[in-house]
C-alpha cells in the first residue's frame, strides 16, 4: 500500500470521526446510534471509492476537501427536532457543499421533501414538513444555489420512513430528503 | 337491589355474545351510558322463500344502541315475537319493564322482485303506537329502510332527527415500505358498512370533505406529485382539478351554501387562509401572516372562518370574519400547549378541537370548548385522537385514533358518554367526514 492511500484513508477515517462527533452532540440517544452506524457506512464506501480514484487518476490524489465534498453529497436525509423547523447545526457543513454542487452545476435540479412526525394534526404537519423543508431551501440559496434549481414538497406525516408509535420512528420520520430530479 | 346491579352485567354479556356470534358486525359499543331508554325490538318476520342478506330488525337493534340513549331487550328474553298490531299485547312488554316497542314484517311485493318493509312503533307506557308504515325497496336497499326506520324511532323518543342514513368518507393507508404505500378514498355508511372506493393512489389522499348538498366531495391528492385540491361528484364520478398554485394546497372545505371552498394556499411563502368562488373561480385571501395559518371551517352562517395558526409559536384556535382586516382576528384558545381542528358545534358557541393540554403530556384528544363560559369538557381518554367531524344532528363526533397500532375510526357522543369504534379489515384508517342530512 502506498503511502498516498494511507493518508487518504486515514484522512477519511478522521473526517468520519469529526462527523460521528457531531452527530453526538446533535441530538437524543436514540438518534445517536442510528446515525453513528449509517455514517460508518459511508465513510467505508468513500475509502473504497478514494482508493480507485487515486489509482486511476493522473495526480494519483483526491484533495480532502474534494474526500468532504462528496460524502456530504451523499448524505441526502436530514433530520429534525420535534416540533424545530431549522435543520439541525450538524448539518450546516453538509448542507453547504449542497449548495456549492448546485452552484457549480446549473443544470442539476433538486427536489426537497418535507416530513413531520405523526404527532399532531394532519394539515399542521403538512405544513411544518413545508416549513422543515424551506429552511434548508432558503440555506441553499443564500449559499449559491438558484431557486428555480430547487422544487418544495411537504408530504406532511403522509409518507412515514417507519410506522410505528416510538420516540425512534418518530426521529426517522422528522425529515427532509433531498431527491435528485 | 340485587337485580339493578345485575342488569347493567347482563346487558353487557348479551352485548358481548351478539358480537361474538355476527363475526362481520364492524360496530363495536367501548362506552355505554347508565340509564339507557328500554326498548324491545322484536326480530322482523320473513315471508318470503330462501334467505334474506340483511336483518332489519338487527340493523335498527345496533344503530339504537350504537349512540347510547338506548338499550335493546334480548330477543331471547321476549314473551311474544308480535308482527304486527293485533298481535301486540302492551302488558307482554310492560312486565318486562320496556318503554317502547318496535315490530315488523318482511314480505316480497307481489309480482315483482321488491321488498315490501312494514314496520309498528309502540309507546308501552301510553299503550298507543306511534308510527307505522310500509316501505319498499331492492334486496341490496334494507339497510337504507332499516337505517330510515331507525330514524323515525330515534326522533320520536328523542325529538332530535335521526342520522342514521348518513355516510361518512375517511382515507385509507396501506404501508408497504417507505416508497410503496396505498392510498384509498372511501365511502361508507355511517357505521363503516357498505364501504365503496371513491379514488385509489399510490401518492396520498387527503382531507376529504362534503359538499353541503352531499353530492360533491372535495379532497387533496398528490397524484401529480404535488398536493392539489380536487372535487369530485359522486353519483357521475366526474372529478374537476380545482387548484394548481405552487406549494401548498390544501384543507378545501365547502361553505354552508356551496358555493365556495375555503382553503389553504402557501404561494406567497407561509401557509394562509383563502376562499375560492367555485363558479368564477375568484379568489380571496384571508389570512395574511407569516406563521402557520390552516385547517379552516366554517360557521355556520357562512360569515366566519375558524382556523389554527401557530403565530403566538404553538398551535392555537382563531376565528375571523369574511373581508376583515387581517389583523382584526380573534384568539378562541388559550389555556392549552396544542389546541387545533378546531369547528363549531351547530349552537356556534361549542368549539370542537383536538387538545394537547400542556408540553408534558403528550395526548391529543377531541374536546369541546364553551367559548362564552370557557368550559372545557375532554370526550375521549385515548393518546392519537384526530380530525373530529360532527354528525349533522350534532350528536356525535367521529374522529381517527390508533388501536394496536393501527388507525381506526371512533364515534363518541357529544357528552361522552358513549363511545363506538368502526374497525376496518386492513390499513390504517383516518380522517372521517361526516355528511350532511342526504335525504
Amino acid at each position: 500500500m502506498t503511502p498516498i492511500k494511507n493518508l487518504i484513508k486515514s484522512v477519511v477515517i478522521g473526517l468520519a470521526l469529526v462527523s460521528l462527533a457531531a452527530c453526538k452532540s446533535s441530538s437524543d440517544a436514540e438518534t445517536e446510534v442510528t446515525d453513528a452506524g449509517s455514517m460508518g457506512s459511508t465513510s467505508s464506501e468513500s475509502t473504497s471509492s478514494a482508493a480507485q480514484a487515486s489509482g486511476a487518476g493522473t495526480s494519483g490524489r483526491l484533495s480532502a476537501e474534494q474526500i468532504q465534498a462528496e460524502n456530504a453529497l451523499r448524505q441526502t436525509v436530514f433530520y429534525f427536532d420535534f416540533d424545530i423547523a431549522e435543520f439541525r447545526g450538524a448539518d450546516r457543513e453538509t448542507l453547504m457543499y449542497h449548495a456549492r454542487d448546485l452552484s457549480a452545476n446549473p443544470s442539476k435540479r433538486l427536489r426537497l421533501e418535507g416530513h413531520a412526525d405523526e404527532r399532531g394534526t394532519r394539515e399542521y404537519n403538512l405544513a411544518l414538513g413545508e416549513r422543515r423543508a424551506n429552511s434548508i431551501l432558503n440555506y441553499l440559496i443564500v449559499n449559491g444555489a438558484s431557486r428555480s434549481q430547487i422544487e418544495v414538497v411537504s408530504y406532511g406525516e403522509e409518507r412515514p420512513a417507519m410506522t410505528g408509535q416510538s420516540e425512534s420512528v418518530y426521529n426517522r420520520n422528522r425529515r427532509v430528503e433531498v431527491v435528485a430530479r | 337491589m340485587n337485580l339493578n346491579r345485575t342488569l347493567p352485567l347482563l346487558f353487557v354479556i348479551s352485548v358481548l355474545m351478539s358480537f361474538s356470534v355476527r363475526a362481520e358486525l364492524s360496530i363495536q359499543i367501548t362506552q355505554g351510558i347508565d340509564n339507557p331508554i328500554p326498548i324491545a325490538v322484536v326480530p322482523f318476520s320473513w315471508e318470503g322463500s330462501g334467505v334474506l342478506d340483511e336483518d332489519i330488525g338487527e340493523i335498527v337493534t345496533a344503530d339504537l344502541q350504537q349512540v347510547g340513549e338506548f338499550r335493546a331487550l334480548s330477543p331471547s328474553n321476549m314473551l311474544a315475537l308480535p308482527r304486527e298490531e293485533r298481535e301486540v299485547y302492551y302488558r307482554d312488554w310492560s312486565v318486562l319493564a320496556q318503554d317502547y316497542l318496535l315490530v315488523g314484517k318482511v314480505q316480497r311485493s307481489p309480482g315483482s322482485e321488491l321488498i315490501q318493509v312494514q314496520y309498528e312503533f309502540f309507546d308501552i307506557n301510553r299503550e298507543i303506537k306511534l308510527a307505522g308504515e310500509v316501505l319498499t325497496g331492492t334486496t341490496s336497499q334494507l339497510r337504507d329502510i332499516g337505517h330510515e326506520i331507525s330514524n323515525v324511532v330515534f326522533e320520536l323518543v328523542t325529538g332530535t332527527r335521526g342520522a342514521f342514513t348518513t355516510q361518512i368518507l375517511y382515507i385509507v393507508s396501506e404501508f408497504v415500505s417507505p416508497e410503496v404505500s396505498y392510498f384509498r378514498l372511501e365511502k361508507a355508511d355511517y357505521d363503516g358498512r357498505r364501504a365503496q372506493v371513491l379514488l385509489e393512489s399510490r401518492e396520498p389522499i387527503m382531507s376529504p370533505s362534503w359538499s353541503p348538498n352531499g353530492q360533491d366531495i372535495a379532497y387533496v391528492s398528490f397524484e401529480t406529485d404535488l398536493p392539489r385540491i380536487y372535487t369530485q361528484n359522486i353519483a357521475t364520478g366526474q372529478r374537476r382539478q380545482i387548484t394548481n398554485f405552487p406549494n401548498i394546497n390544501s384543507s378545501p372545505v365547502w361553505s354552508p351554501d356551496g358555493t365556495k371552498l375555503a382553503m389553504v394556499l402557501s404561494k406567497d411563502g407561509s401557509p394562509d387562509i383563502y376562499v375560492q368562488d367555485l363558479l368564477s373561480n375568484e379568489l380571496i385571501r384571508i389570512t395574511d401572516h407569516p406563521a402557520i395559518d390552516t385547517e379552516p371551517a366554517w360557521s355556520r352562517d357562512g360569515r366566519s372562518l375558524v382556523f389554527m395558526s401557530d403565530r403566538t409559536g404553538q398551535p392555537q384556535i382563531y376565528q375571523m370574519e369574511i373581508g376583515a382586516s387581517t389583523y382584526d382576528v380573534e384568539r378562541l384558545t388559550y389555556d392549552c400547549f396544542h389546541c387545533a381542528k378546531g369547528q363549531f358545534l351547530p349552537d356556534g358557541v361549542n368549539l370542537v378541537h383536538v387538545r394537547r393540554e400542556t408540553r408534558q403530556s403528550p395526548e391529543y384528544q377531541i374536546s369541546i370548548m364553551n367559548v362564552e363560559t370557557l368550559r372545557v369538557i375532554t370526550l375521549t381518554s385515548t393518546k392519537f385522537d384526530e380530525s373530529p367531524s360532527v354528525a349533522p344532528n350534532g350528536s356525535m363526533i367521529m374522529y381517527a385514533t390508533k388501536f394496536n397500532g393501527r388507525g381506526v375510526l371512533d364515534a363518541v357522543s357529544i357528552d361522552g358518554r358513549v363511545k363506538f369504534r368502526l374497525p376496518s379489515s386492513r390499513g390504517d384508517v383516518r380522517e372521517p367526514a361526516w355528511s350532511p342530512y342526504l335525504n
